[in-house]
């Protein structure tokens, strides 16, 4: 009793980092009265000085290009200077590494509120048939809940977070609780009479982007620099959404530049603690902690857990079933663009609007036909950008010459150009997984992840499917398609590219196969909780952030239920 | 959301702001709102005021005098108006920081300059203005690579891109481009006029 008394506090609820996942279970617990000690790898974010949301390129003297000019040499920060992501594809003694004959690209965001402060916000909820996609087609798992289970969640994190969009009754892209899409720019509405005349849906988007006050937020002022991160938090990250508010409640604990390194168990199995490296110091703490909540993403949560090796879990910690770090899948990725006569010396104007396009093109033959399995949706893009590093390097390219003839090529080119990426569903294959490199450690002494990765035919198929289809809508807009020879394999993109890494702690009823259960509480480890895209059995072709924070909201009110009645 | 925090205002004594007070009104204006390009033209000739304040004119970081003058006759003839968008300083200011971007402008300009002495017995700066031309009309196309201009070629695609992107990233090269954004609305809308004049000439006409 006595020794109880004298040793640390214990945490209620340790959450593992604060992106989606994070931020989502933060805030709903923090909302239900339970305490919250919050590990973040990376520093505090502060949105008025670290945003670079209005800035114009002439405000700095490399003008975007980075210090030395980075950017024409491939390297600076990934998506650009003014971009609010923190980190890039490689962090500096933080390094992953990939199997023979793999590629594989990890990005990572060491920030309050990780990759939400300049992700997408394409947020599209999963149909019903995407949670029992072998039943449906025999390839892949069956989720362990269905649609109506996750549905009411869907409601939750919508009505919160706020998402535009416009009810199509399209059972690939189900209906949510939508705020009013603003209309489409030019360029978008030739895409829709393109796909009008193919037949193919081109509806409002979806974007996590709020349009009318929402929780005390301000709307969408349409400056269109969403990745710039948002001063006014009109558009959804963890950090200005939920954790700043969570904070206030008084029940979360914020720790910073702490990256967690591993969870210690008892003998009985249970997590009595997170090891975390302070990172200013470079020295372990712990915290003793009743429960945890591994958010760290996908691939992060995964190698965290295989990191947590006893002599109980040798395999790692709720590996009983081998399968953590396994059904690793990213979306496919495919882009192509044409230059559209039409726009060609349009009355400049405008168009910044939302951070995204307008319109986006649901998966349309969901009940038809193709030779290969699932789908993809198409995301547009075109417009009239703010002109940056870059801008106008392929006009100049194309055009070469120089004097007034390129300034007049410039000036026509500007705006006329209409791209189309398609974003679709893989399959989980035995070749794509990640695991612990045995000879790689990173800064802090923690074991590296390696990545094994590898397309199948299903994905080349739906990339073959794409460029045809993409062809077909510029034709149809009276745009000049130029095909890359490439082989197929080169040009879809690569493992990991498009930022959508889910599945490596998959849920399923059986222990034997999947880490967790249908509450993403490890089958093997009670007190253990997984809650970002880990714990996804399957990858539809919708963008993973909303489905995350529905999961998630999920997890934490049955968390925050069972601790109630002391079950964990 | 105001819409331009910060007007121009054109008094003398306004271009004489110390660089910091520049600072401060961006500062300013990223907390009321989206600066105005106006406004941000303004900032940025103030800020480049203050670099040239001493000698009244800018001092190379990097390049020597000679190869800064003749990098900057180049930008204008790639693009005519690039000394407003301070071309040659973005491309100098690069290369003091970075030793490879140093090495390709150098290099670069002295292949320039003995071209040119080979050619019309004079630098880039000192030939006649038609002999300037014949030059880059060899040099800026890929078609004309043969050994003895492929690096030239290789060297006049480093320069047009850098000083396009000098250009168009400056106030002027934004408001020449026509883009009319980075202001904010209050409520997103498309004019009548663009839709029209995009439609007439669509396939859908």
């Amino acid at each position: 009793m006595f020794q109880a008394m004298r040793s640390a506090p214990v945490a209620d609820v340790v959450v593992i980092g604060s992106g989606a996942g994070g931020g989502t279970v933060t805030k709903v617990l923090a909302d239900l009265g339970v305490n919250v000690t919050l590990l973040e790898a990376g520093p505090m974010l502060n949105p008025e000085k670290d945003f670079k949301e209005h800035m114009w390129p002439f405000q700095v003297g490399h003008r975007g290009s980075m210090e030395g000019g980075a950017s024409y040499f491939g390297k600076g920060r990934p998506f650009g200077y003014f971009s609010a992501h923190a980190g890039g594809w490689e962090l500096d003694g933080e390094p992953y590494t990939t199997g023979e004959g793999s590629q594989f690209r990890w990005f990572r965001s060491r920030i309050v509120g990780g990759r939400t402060n300049h992700y997408g916000r394409i947020s599209l909820r999963f149909a019903d048939y995407d949670f029992k996609p072998y039943s449906r087609d025999g390839v892949g798992t069956d989720w362990p809940i269905s649609y109506d289970d996750i549905a009411p969640y869907y409601d939750k994190a919508e009505r919160f977070i706020g998402v535009t969009g416009s009810k199509e009754g399209i059972r690939s892209a189900p209906d949510g609780v939508f705020l009013p899409c603003p209309p489409p720019r030019v360029h978008e509405m030739l895409v829709k009479r393109a796909c009008d005349k193919l037949s193919i849906p081109c509806v409002a988007n979806r974007l996590a982007i709020i349009t009318t006050p929402t929780n005390g937020r301000a709307p969408c002022h349409y400056c269109g620099e969403c990745g710039r991160g948002c001063i006014t938090a009109s558009n959804y990250s963890s950090s200005q959404v939920q954790i700043f508010p969570a904070m206030k409640t008084g029940r979360v604990k914020l720790i910073t530049g702490a990256m967690a390194r591993e969870l210690i168990t008892d003998s009985e199995g249970k997590v009595t603690a997170v090891s975390y490296i302070d990172k200013a110091s470079r020295t372990e703490r712990q915290i003793k902690c009743r429960t945890v909540v591994v958010t760290a993403s996908c691939c992060e949560s995964t190698r965290l857990l295989l990191n947590s090796r006893s002599s109980r879990h040798s395999n790692g910690l709720a590996n009983s079933s081998g399968a953590v770090g396994r059904h690793l899948t990213d979306s496919t990725g495919f882009s192509m663009s044409a230059k559209t006569p039409a726009l060609e010396g349009m009355p400049r104007h405008d168009n910044d609007g939302m951070g995204g396009a307008h319109l986006y093109i649901p998966w349309w033959l969901w009940d038809k036909k193709t030779d290969f399995p699932r789908g993809y949706h198409v995301e547009l893009g075109g417009g009239y950008g703010m002109p940056g590093i870059g801008s106008f390097a392929g006009t100049a390219a194309r055009h070469e010459g120089y004097g007034d003839s390129l300034k007049k090529a410039i000036y026509d080119d500007y705006g006329t150009r209409v791209g189309l990426s398609g974003r679709g569903e893989m399959i989980p294959n035995k070749d794509t997984y990640c695991d612990i490199d045995p000879n790689v450690v990173d800064k802090f002494g923690i074991p590296a992840l390696r990545f094994h990765f590898k397309w199948s035919d299903a994905e080349l198929k739906q990339v073959e499917h794409m460029e045809k289809t993409f062809t077909e809508i510029l034709e149809a807009m009276g745009g000049t398609v130029t095909h890359s020879t490439r082989p197929t394999a080169e040009k879809i993109s690569v493992g990991g590219e498009i930022i959508h890494e889910v599945g490596s702690i998959r849920m399923g009823d059986d222990p034997k196969t999947s880490p967790l259960n249908k509450y993403c509480q490890a089958h093997d480890v009670k007190n253990l909780f997984v809650a970002d895209a880990a714990p996804f059995v399957s990858n539809p072709d919708k963008n993973p952030t909303l489905t995350i924070c529905a999961l998630a909201w999920r997890t934490a009110e049955y968390l925050a239920e069972e601790m109630r009645k002391g079950n964990v | 959301m105001s819409k331009g925090g910060v007007r121009s205002q054109k008094s003398e004594d306004r271009i004489k702001t110390t660089r910091r007070d520049a600072m401060r009104g961006i500062a300013a204006a990223m907390l009321a709102g989206p600066i105005s390009l106006q406004a941000g033209q303004h900032v940025h000739a103030t800020t480049a005021t203050q670099t040239k304040a001493a000698g009244g004119i800018y001092k190379p970081k990097a390049l020597n005098q000679h190869e800064f003058d003749t990098l900057k006759m180049l930008c204008e003839m790639i693009v005519p108006g690039a000394s407003k968008g301070g071309a040659a300083e973005f491309i100098d200011l690069l290369s003091s920081q970075n030793a490879e971007m140093a090495a390709i402008h150098t290099g670069g300009l002295a292949w320039i300059d003995r071209a040119m002495e080979r050619s019309a017995g004079a630098s880039f700066l000192n030939a006649k203005p038609e002999e300037r031309t014949v030059l880059l009309d060899k040099i800026a196309y890929r078609k004309n690579r043969t050994p003895e201009l492929a690096q030239g070629i290789r060297y006049f695609d480093w320069a047009r891109r850098m000083t396009v992107d000098a250009y168009y990233t400056s106030a002027a090269g934004i408001r020449e481009v026509g883009f009319k954004g980075n202001k904010g609305m209050a409520k997103f809308t498309v004019p009548q006029e663009a839709i029209d004049y995009a439609m007439k000439r669509s396939p859908f006409a």
